[in-house]
């Protein structure tokens, strides 16, 4: 069963098109990681993929490059936002005005994990760069499903705890598409790595049929 | 020309013309000596009668908590509707009516009680809260609503994802509101409920000018210091407060089935209520459209007009008053505390001063409108301008070549933003002047309602609610001509410099 299939698709707007006849396909348990320059489409194509999934009925996590918290909101709340589709109005407000004890630990522990211990009742507004990045993948990870789609998940984290987090997210979901910056957590971290430049695929293959020399064109001038 | 000067110059000669038009006489048999009596008293406060002053604030505070408090919950609960056609038309049916035509249409079913004050506040603000909570939540963060699983309810995404970031500016609104309020309030005493303006109206009466200062001190001061007094943990207590204070006000006994015999017989027109008689009809309106309503309308434009020119006139002289490098240390703490007065005062109230000295004509509402008004767009331009002048270069000049040079052309544009504003404001304030005597259709339609003619009443307010529509949409074309960010966000600089009146320490 395949999760996603693109054929000669055209993603961006019209003549500002960023990736153009782009053929890929998306199956589970694979870990597939968007390498390329700034600008070259990876946001656009997890927005594709997103609405893809989505519409097929999909449950899909998602960590967007900017986090979109609510910075007035406790990391507690802005976790249990990834839940909102699974309970009604009325669940919902209660968990709005006071979270239950039992989502209460379960956000906890997690936010262990993502050694956020003990911020959970303290505003995002008040939380560091890295910090608001580890509560946006917080409630991806609380919302799970079959697929976390990741924008740049770990940019604002330091070196030893990237490839922790990037475990994290293999250990929870069977399938993931994250964009990522740094090459040697791409080679950890995916089963399949796909290169775009300059509005196509470079190449699309696992981690060690990629050569070093494949890597630098991707970026080079 | 650029188009803002075009339209200050359009809204100048306008002013110009109706200047001959209008009734300026003055006439008062002595207005200096008037003049005299009333500054020797003012300067003589009189603190003795602490229990009728007492009463009068605590009635308008109260009286101020509570209708803001329930205008403001019933506009919170009509914001998220607001793009349904019948909620957006009853908001702007609620704000077109001022408060003192609601208090006198109330008066007629509810009597002179305590939930005709409420609701004569809560009414028209309910309106307005629905308005502005409603541009306040459109102009949030979309991001974190986008990243909500989708089929996420509306009532979850509204509460998590627009709510919280909506809440800081909604908050800070709701005090500017209740400083409004607190004028409101204050200007139902003129209607005879228990608030300042009946008790500064006998005072008044009995000449007793040191009591009346002595009021007006406090209650300026009241206003001033609403920030220390209204704290977010000490909401439950005052709206707690008023109900007892206002439960603790007598009601009137109405007969029963006023509001039905309001509703069924009092409003319909006099000759309809048999039944349709298209003749009798046309008898009935003709007559009043040419001998009330058009008069009326006419006389309230003229009025509002002039005061607007007026208005402009005291901003510019008045916004370099509070800034240091203009007018100096003493100079500006001077400038700020005339300021202050004539922002706090409302501008019924200060009509109603100038009222008594220079007698019944165009001219104490011009002045009160204008320098109220005036005081409130100076007071905003000056703090703007304040903030602008350690951003200029080190060798800028000071005084009034600074005011000149270098305020007046970088604040031109807010200046012309908050006079348009403003101009819907003053419309709505000069049409209810005529309670005082002036004949905008205010006096119309008082002399309707103390006649019990409430059908002719009705049609005269319906007249104010159009003339305040089609100056609202004038002012939003207007601004959205001269101010980019007014069409890109709905709402420009002047209604974000307005609702922060004062607001930005909080």
């Amino acid at each position: 069963m395949t999760l996603a299939r693109l054929s000669g698709a055209t993603l961006g707007y019209g003549a500002g098109a960023v990736l153009s006849d782009l053929s890929l396909t998306l199956d589970p348990g694979e870990r597939l990681v968007l390498l390329g320059r700034s600008g070259v489409g990876k946001t656009t194509l997890l927005a594709h993929l997103h609405d893809q999934m989505t519409g097929a009925g999909q449950r899909v996590a998602l960590v967007p490059q900017d986090h979109a918290l609510v910075p007035q909101l406790s990391v507690l709340r802005n976790v249990l936002m990834g839940r909102l589709d699974d309970h009604g109005a009325l669940y919902n407000l209660r968990s709005f005005i006071a979270p239950r004890a039992r989502q209460r630990a379960e956000v906890t522990a997690l936010l262990a994990d993502l050694a956020l211990e003990g911020l959970a009742d303290r505003p995002v507004a008040a939380l560091s760069g890295g910090q608001k990045q580890r509560v946006a993948l917080a409630r991806g990870l609380y919302r799970g499903g079959t697929v976390m789609l990741g924008d740049e998940p770990v940019s604002a984290v330091d070196e030893t705890q990237g490839p922790l987090l990037m475990d994290l997210i293999a250990a929870r979901f069977a399938t993931a598409v994250v964009a990522l910056h740094d090459v040697g957590l791409a080679r950890r971290f995916g089963t399949r790595l796909l290169g775009l430049r300059d509005g196509r695929i470079l190449f699309d293959a696992a981690p060690g049929a990629v050569e070093d020399a494949q890597m630098a064109a991707l970026y080079a001038d | 020309m650029p188009i803002r000067l075009r339209i200050v110059a359009l809204f100048a000669l306008a002013g110009l013309l109706a200047l001959p038009l209008a009734d300026l006489t003055l006439a008062g048999h002595d207005p200096w000596a008037a003049l005299a009596r009333m500054g020797a008293g003012f300067l003589r406060p009189d603190f003795g009668a602490v229990d009728q002053i007492g009463r009068a604030l605590a009635s308008t505070v109260f009286f101020a908590i509570a209708g803001v408090a329930l205008g403001g919950a019933a506009g919170f609960v009509m914001a998220p509707f607001l793009h349904l056609r019948g909620v957006r038309g009853l908001a702007i049916a609620l704000r077109s009516v001022h408060e003192l035509f609601w208090a006198l249409l109330l008066l007629q079913v509810l009597g002179l009680g305590p939930l005709t004050g409420v609701l004569a506040i809560a009414l028209p603000y309910a309106g307005i809260f629905a308005k502005v909570f409603a541009e306040q939540i459109e102009e949030v963060d979309p991001r974190p609503a986008q990243i909500l699983p989708p089929r996420t309810g509306a009532l979850s995404r509204f509460v998590f994802a627009q709510l919280p970031l909506a809440a800081g500016a909604m908050q800070s609104y709701t005090l500017y509101r209740l400083e409004c309020g607190l004028r409101s309030s204050a200007v139902l005493g003129f209607v005879g409920l228990p608030t300042l303006g009946f008790q500064l109206d006998s005072f008044f009466r009995m000449g007793d000018y040191g009591a009346a200062s002595a009021i007006l001190i406090c209650y300026v001061a009241l206003i001033a210091s609403l920030r220390l007094w209204m704290r977010r943990r000490l909401v439950p207590v005052w709206i707690a407060a008023a109900v007892v204070w206002l439960a603790l006000i007598p009601t009137p006994p109405m007969g029963q089935g006023a509001l039905w015999r309001f509703l069924s017989h009092d409003v319909i027109p006099a000759p309809l209520r048999d039944g349709w008689d298209a003749g009798a009809f046309a008898d009935w309106l003709g007559p009043l459209l040419m001998q009330q309503v058009l008069p009326g309308l006419w006389a309230t434009l003229l009025v509002a007009q002039i005061a607007l020119v007026l208005t402009g006139l005291v901003a510019l002289a008045s916004f370099g008053l509070i800034v240091r490098r203009v007018t100096g240390r003493v100079g500006q703490a001077l400038g700020h505390l005339g300021l202050v007065i004539l922002r706090s005062l409302p501008d019924y109230m200060l009509a109603y001063l100038f009222l008594q000295i220079f007698g019944p004509s165009m001219l104490p509402a011009i002045l009160a409108l204008g320098l109220h008004n005036g005081a409130i767009i100076g007071h905003l331009l000056g703090r703007e301008g304040e903030a602008l002048v350690p951003r200029l270069r080190a060798d800028a000049p000071r005084g009034t070549m600074l005011w000149l040079w270098e305020l007046l052309p970088r604040l031109f544009g807010a200046f012309v933003a908050l006079c348009l504003y403003r101009w819907e404001i003053i419309l709505r304030e000069t049409a209810v002047m005529g309670l005082l005597g002036v004949a905008t259709l205010g006096f119309y339609i008082d002399g309707a309602m103390s006649e019990l003619r409430l059908d002719r009443a009705v049609l005269l307010l319906l007249g104010a609610g159009a003339l305040t529509v089609a100056v609202d949409a004038a002012s939003r074309h207007l601004r959205a001509r001269t101010d980019g960010r007014a069409r890109a966000t709905g709402r420009g600089t002047a209604q974000a410099l307005a609702q922060d009146v004062g607001l930005r320490r909080t």
